[in-house]
């Protein structure tokens, strides 16, 4: 503590290593409950028999926790950092910046004990009941004020790009958990929407992606123009495809969630509008992608030694492939093969391991060293360690999941000469089962990985000072 | 105007206002501003602690 307050007297790091440090143990513990689920689709036994340990709730506990503690962790803490340093100021207060970091916590504390004993709302991504959602709203109007109030007292003429997707983020996700929440309470820990039928199911998934294009892209996007410079030492391939790269992705984004209800009551319209606009934000995704790993444009050789630019340049490519994915996926033909099949759940964790973990993890590996007067990590080894093992662990999981999803998706849909279906839903799981072995194998890799960075994380905190010429600062 | 114009017209502003700031985004005139803050958060010794003075007036 006492070596950065000295090297960096007026920023405040405080909160910034506050929540760098618990992303990563969040991010050890949200997967390894992923990889627990992942086994008990192989072993049921697994659940020992305890509600509280069944599939159906710790799912959502995986998800909970591993995109709003570990992912949106991750957000406050680079977002914090990068405001004070792009803006040359310090955060407007430490005191609302502290409680956000308190009561953040005090949410994914909830959802820990809540989500295991059954108290959910049933809707995706937002199972939380009513009192944690009021909780989130009154953290997250803190975060907005500390976020965009350091912005408004910044030094600087400009506001660089990170800033514009990070608030971007920040107000879009305060909408839509708005709207999406509006419940009725009947008891403490009971509520009912205010929507219901066709509109409830479109609600939630306008909410649902825009969760992915907002908090899990554009806060994502945010760190990428940060720290994908910073590692490289290079400016930006493109400020001025960055700006276009912002107002062409907010304003496609949010008209993508029909796609998530294709082929439902869902007006067939509404589909077609959904279909069209998840095809069209093909060309922002891809143009924002190109510019972060142009970025590295004239200095490739840098991907040979430095393990944590590779982090941040393999998450843009998993980007790339995801984004291209996922439009290919909303087109409504392939949706028909590929909806409700685990290939669903390999495109989530191609974006969710692939683009935000490995942003995050590269982006963290930059921090958490500077945040402690260090130059890099205490062992560089380990970062390339970690690196291997977390993508030896995603191409396991998203092939394994493209294989079984597109094998089901042709096994449901398959009709014998007299119109009877060729497949019991019993046969195609039974297929399924060898890929779901490898998902948790791949899963078992990521978290191997995940307890090395720990490890290596510890050390370079409780490590000694490490002083290299240039880099002390006299302060 | 009815429902189905006004969203129509409403497209139409939104396209036009993308078209201006890819426009503007674009101009000449911007280059060197655009340059000056892509490499604005390269400058260590700057960006380790806050501005004392006000506007630095560094991307003129």
């Amino acid at each position: 503590m006492t070596t950065t307050t000295i090297a960096h007297p007026e920023y405040n790091y405080k909160v910034v290593k506050q929540f760098a440090l618990t992303t990563v143990l969040w991010g050890i513990i949200g997967m390894a409950v992923g990889v627990l689920i992942a086994a008990q689709l192989i072993w049921p036994a697994l659940n020992f028999d305890t509600p509280w340990l069944t599939f159906s709730r710790l799912r959502p506990l995986h998800t909970n926790a591993v995109i709003f503690a570990f992912g949106t962790s991750a957000l406050f803490a680079t977002s914090y950092y990068v405001v004070q340093r792009t803006c040359k100021v310090r955060l407007i207060s430490d005191k609302i910046a502290a409680f956000t970091f308190w009561g953040w916590q005090a949410i994914i504390i909830s959802a820990v004990i809540t989500l295991p004993l059954g108290i959910s709302t049933a809707k995706e991504y937002a199972e939380l009941e009513w009192p944690i959602d009021i909780l989130i709203t009154i953290v997250w109007v803190a975060y907005a004020y500390v976020f965009i109030g350091t912005i408004a007292i910044r030094k600087t003429s400009h506001i660089y790009v990170a800033n514009w997707f990070y608030a971007g983020f920040i107000i879009t996700v305060a909408v839509l958990h708005l709207v999406n929440s509006a419940a009725i309470p009947v008891t403490l820990f009971k509520s009912y929407s205010i929507y219901s039928g066709a509109v409830d199911a479109m609600i939630q998934w306008w909410y649902g992606h825009n969760a992915v294009g907002f908090l899990l892209t554009a806060g994502f996007l945010g760190m990428m123009y940060y720290f994908v410079p910073k590692q490289a030492e290079r400016p930006v391939y493109s400020y001025r495809l960055s700006v276009v790269h912002f107002w062409a992705l907010v304003s496609l984004y949010i008209w993508a969630g029909p796609h998530h209800l294709h082929y439902t009551a869902l007006p067939d319209w509404t589909q077609s509008l959904g279909m069209v606009m998840s095809v069209i934000l093909f060309i922002p995704s891809w143009g924002g992608m190109i510019n972060g790993i142009m970025t590295l444009s004239g200095a490739w050789h840098k991907l040979r030694t430095d393990p944590v630019l590779r982090f941040l340049i393999v998450s843009l490519s998993f980007y790339g492939m995801s984004t291209f994915e996922g439009p290919m996926m909303a087109i409504k033909s392939v949706n028909a093969l590929s909806h409700y099949t685990d290939w669903t759940v390999g495109h989530v964790h191609s974006g969710a391991l692939g683009w935000v973990a490995m942003v995050s993890i590269g982006a963290l590996y930059h921090l958490i060293p500077r945040l402690y007067g260090k130059t890099q990590m205490a062992d560089l080894k380990l970062v390339n360690t970690h690196f291997w093992l977390h993508t030896v662990g995603v191409v396991f999981y998203i092939v394994s999941m493209w294989i079984s999803g597109v094998m089901q998706g042709l096994m449901w849909r398959a009709v014998n000469s007299d119109g009877t279906l060729t497949y019991s839903f019993v046969q195609s799981l039974e297929a399924s089962y060898p890929f779901y072995f490898v998902r948790f194998l791949g899963g078992v890799f990521v978290v191997a990985g995940m307890l090395v960075m720990g490890y290596n994380v510890y050390k370079t905190v409780r490590g000694d000072k490490q002083v290299a010429a240039g880099q002390t600062q006299a302060a | 105007m009815d429902y189905g114009t006004y969203r129509g017209v409403y497209t139409l502003i939104l396209l036009v206002l993308f078209l201006v700031i890819v426009y503007w985004a674009y101009s000449k005139k911007r280059k060197k501003d655009f340059d000056d803050i892509a490499s604005s958060i390269l400058d260590e010794d700057v960006n380790d602690k806050p501005l004392k003075k006000e506007s630095s007036n560094d991307n003129d």
